[in-house]
């Protein structure tokens, strides 16, 4: 809550200046511009668009995409509940009722003094530390109903959010279990060192060697998009770290920034060794921007180290940088085509492929994308040699993988298994009993029901980015796969029909059920989206969007026959209910007024 | 395409329409000349052309608008209850169309605007007759009253696209319009 400046114009000037009025800069200008007065009214968007000199219908266009970005006016304290299903599970919905009784406002409105506004947001990756929230864009875990009471006190004095307590916004590692990469202890630039001994051809050889596989869950051979991007033509190339880290249950690469940081930026630096990268972008999500402050004194300090900017390590030819980039809230983002477009200064709109981005990717140039835990994992690699590293874990998948653990357990954190673990030892070591469901992956993820505990994490058996989300025999895996339905269709781009309007049939059939209106015709119908979703979505956001409910729809169907009031055919609404209306205005309450619910009735 | 092959007996027919303009049913009777060869595969049950009242046990019915009112629902459900085969013909039926327009309006204050504050209307009231039926607060699509098997779009249908969509129906096929023939005007 700092003072507002003497002219707002001439801050957002500043903010315009400091990003050298460039098109491709526009979200994080609109992040910038939207610090100074909370939100971005009509004026700022037009100045914005002036001084760019691009239409005003792009910067609108931009705005309205970003979920933390605010064209309408939002309380100065700008509370946010992270709503997923292990928010949910840990009593967030209870919480934020509390919270708006508290302070007399509705959830989704902005209080009439301008105070406060509270709504809930996509899983704020805090999951083994829920229920979360943010205030300002600042997280706080752990909400019990003590903290809601001092939080809604707090509100109402006014008290500037640096004077909160500052255990609130203290966020834990749990880290549960540690192998190779967790247990690494590196001197800043040693990998560095070694690949640079290596030379680009040498270092890109140990990468082969090594097999190492993205771990944002696609699993493209490493080594494979380093050469595409390098044999590429244009410059310069790009590196990009994909910290948009969004997929629900997942928190590994908030750790890793938060602790490994170095390992993350050197990994960077090793790719654009094996490139000839000489641009660098960290893509961190909106959710964690606090990690701001203290991931740009790193990159200072690898600077003045000599590990970044030009001549790293007396190198010659070898000039690297890295940026920090903003997202502001877009699930969608996190797929690498949406990413690029993002940090063009555009909306989060998937490119079709190919062009893949190792030939056409930021600005038309070669680009690598890799996921947090990859790069870091370069480290090892560059460290001990590519065949150590694929000495561990299983055929096709060497290494380790990191899996951020939550819901219904003992010990929710982060663990760290060679790959090939099964299911059942993971499930023994976080302390889960009475475990009915898994869901890895996250949302877009698969759902593994008790019989499949023996399955190993792998890519050759059940892959993904890291998301462990456990369900005991106490959940209604139903309500799990609602939730997950409700998320995709919040963070469908809009941009492809099947995905837009699919997601939100398929949200309509679920709450159709969820509201004790549901019939047997709903399930073919449920089948039928699920199959168009899957088959003519634009982008892998829609394709995942219907997997929570086809693999429960599998494994627990009986959560959804129990739910069925037809076995035909059931309306959403209740017939008699809209004609209440129209029989208040006339007055009347004869039969005639009145509509039965079922036909048979009316026999 | 070729005339449907004729099945064993005619099948039945039945079509109404309920909150519509009978557009889809002018766009039924531009086939035509295909009338003849129509009438020679189906017989017709209630319908604008039979002037039959009730509908009785049919294989296809054809529902043109959306559900604005009590009798519409009845209707409706009259024909789910008969036909074995129930299509949404047109926009209306499909997605509400026109009359779904006053969705975004509290029935109260379309029927006071008609009924009441009209200019020139003195000391005008809403209708209360029993013999009405009562409006809904909201025109609906049909399938979300009863279950439908199939969608015919377009406001409306073309003449050659109700006439493709009929005679895959008699022959056997399941229907499929061509890139010319769906459209969602």
């Amino acid at each position: 809550m700092s003072a507002l400046p003497a002219t707002p114009t001439a801050a957002l000037d500043g903010v315009l200046q400091r990003h050298g009025h460039c098109p491709t800069e526009l979200l994080q200008i609109l992040i910038e511009a939207q610090d100074l007065e909370g939100w971005l009214p009509a004026q700022t968007l037009t100045h914005i668009a002036q001084s760019l000199h691009i239409p005003r219908s792009r910067v609108e266009g931009v705005a309205g995409f970003y979920s933390f970005l605010y064209t309408q006016p939002v309380g100065r304290y700008r509370v946010l509940f992270s709503d997923n299903i292990t928010d949910r599970m840990l009593g967030n919905t209870e919480l934020m009722d509390a919270l708006c009784r508290k302070l007399w406002i509705e959830p989704g409105k902005l209080s009439e003094d301008g105070l406060v506004s509270i709504a809930t947001t996509s899983c704020t990756g805090l999951c083994d530390q829920g229920p979360a929230m943010l205030v300002n864009g600042r997280a706080i875990g752990q909400l019990t109903h003590r903290r809601i009471n001092e939080i809604a006190e707090m509100i109402r004095q006014q008290r500037p959010l640096e004077l909160w307590p500052a255990e609130y916004f203290q966020i834990g590692d749990n880290i549960r279990r540690k192998d190779s990469l967790l247990n690494l202890d590196m001197k800043p630039g040693a990998a560095l060192a070694a690949v640079i001994e290596l030379g680009r051809e040498g270092w890109l050889q140990e990468v082969q060697k090594s097999n190492l596989r993205g771990r944002g869950g696609a699993g493209f051979a490493t080594a494979v998009k380093w050469a595409s991007a390098r044999n590429a033509s244009g410059e310069p190339k790009i590196i990009v770290c994909n910290a948009d880290e969004g997929e629900p249950g997942t928190f590994k690469d908030r750790v890793l920034l938060n602790s490994y940081a170095d390992l993350v930026f050197e990994g960077m630096t090793l790719a654009a060794w094996a490139v000839g990268a000489s641009e660098g972008f960290l893509y961190l999500r909106g959710e964690y921007r606090y990690l701001m402050p203290q991931l740009e004194a790193v990159l200072t300090r690898r600077r003045e180290a000599g590990l970044l900017g030009h001549h790293i390590l007396h190198e010659p030819c070898f000039d690297f940088d890295i940026r920090i980039h903003l997202g502001a809230g877009a699930y969608v983002c996190g797929e690498e085509t949406a990413l690029i477009e993002s940090l063009e200064g555009k909306r989060g709109t998937p490119r079709i492929r190919p062009p893949f981005p190792v030939t056409k990717g930021y600005l038309g140039r070669p680009t690598v994308v890799n996921n947090v835990e990859t790069l870091a994992k370069t480290c090892l690699i560059a460290l001990a040699g590519g065949e150590a590293f694929a000495a561990s874990g299983t055929a096709q998948s060497a290494g380790t993988k990191l899996l951020s653990i939550s819901g219904d357990c003992a010990e929710p954190g982060i663990y760290e298994y060679p790959f090939g673990v099964p299911i059942a030892r993971i499930l023994e070591d976080c302390g889960a009993s009475d475990t009915q469901a898994v869901q890895v992956g996250g949302a877009s993820g698969v759902c593994l029901a008790g019989y499949e505990f023996q399955r190993r994490i792998a890519y050759e058996d059940v892959p993904t980015a890291g998301a462990f989300m456990i369900f005991d025999g106490s959940r209604d895996l139903f309500d799990v796969a609602r939730a997950f339905v409700h998320f995709f269709a919040h963070e469908s781009c809009g941009f492809c029909t099947p995905c837009r309007v699919g997601t939100s049939l398929l949200q309509g059939f679920m709450d159709k059920l969820a509201d004790g209106h549901g019939a047997k015709a709903d399930l073919a119908d449920i089948d039928w989206l699920d199959r168009l979703l899957k088959n003519a979505s634009h982008c892998g956001l829609g394709s995942a969007a219907p997997n929570p409910v086809i693999d429960t729809l599998q494994k627990f169907r009986p959560a959804y026959e129990r739910r069925l009031v037809s076995l035909d055919f059931e309306p959403a609404f209740d017939l008699d209910a809209a004609l209440a209306e129209a029989r208040q205005l006339t007055a009347r309450d004869d039969p005639g007024a009145h509509l039965h619910t079922h036909e048979e009735e009316e026999k | 395409m070729s005339p449907a092959p004729a099945p064993a007996r005619k099948l039945r027919v039945a079509t109404t329409s309920l909150a519509g303009c009978f557009g889809c049913h002018m766009s039924f009777l531009d086939i035509d000349e295909h009338l003849f060869e129509l009438v020679e595969l189906v017989e017709f049950d209630r319908s604008p052309l039979t002037d039959i009242k009730d509908v009785g046990p049919c294989d296809i019915g054809l529902i043109e608008g959306g559900v604005c009112n009590a009798e519409n629902v009845h209707v409706l459900r009259e024909f789910r209850r008969h036909c074995k085969t129930l299509i949404a013909l047109g926009a209306c039926a499909v997605n509400g169309g026109l009359p779904a327009q006053r969705n975004h309006l509290p029935l109260s204050e379309c029927l006071r605007e008609v009924y009441q504050f009209r200019p020139g209307l003195d000391n005008g009231q809403i209708p209360n007759d029993p013999e009405l039926p009562l409006p809904l607060d909201k025109v609906r699509p049909i399938h979300e009253v009863v279950r439908v098997d199939y969608f015919l779009p377009g406001c409306p249908p073309s003449g050659p696209a109700i006439w493709k969509f009929l005679t895959d129906l008699i022959a056997g096929r399941t229907p499929r319009l061509a890139n010319g023939l769906l459209h969602y005007d």
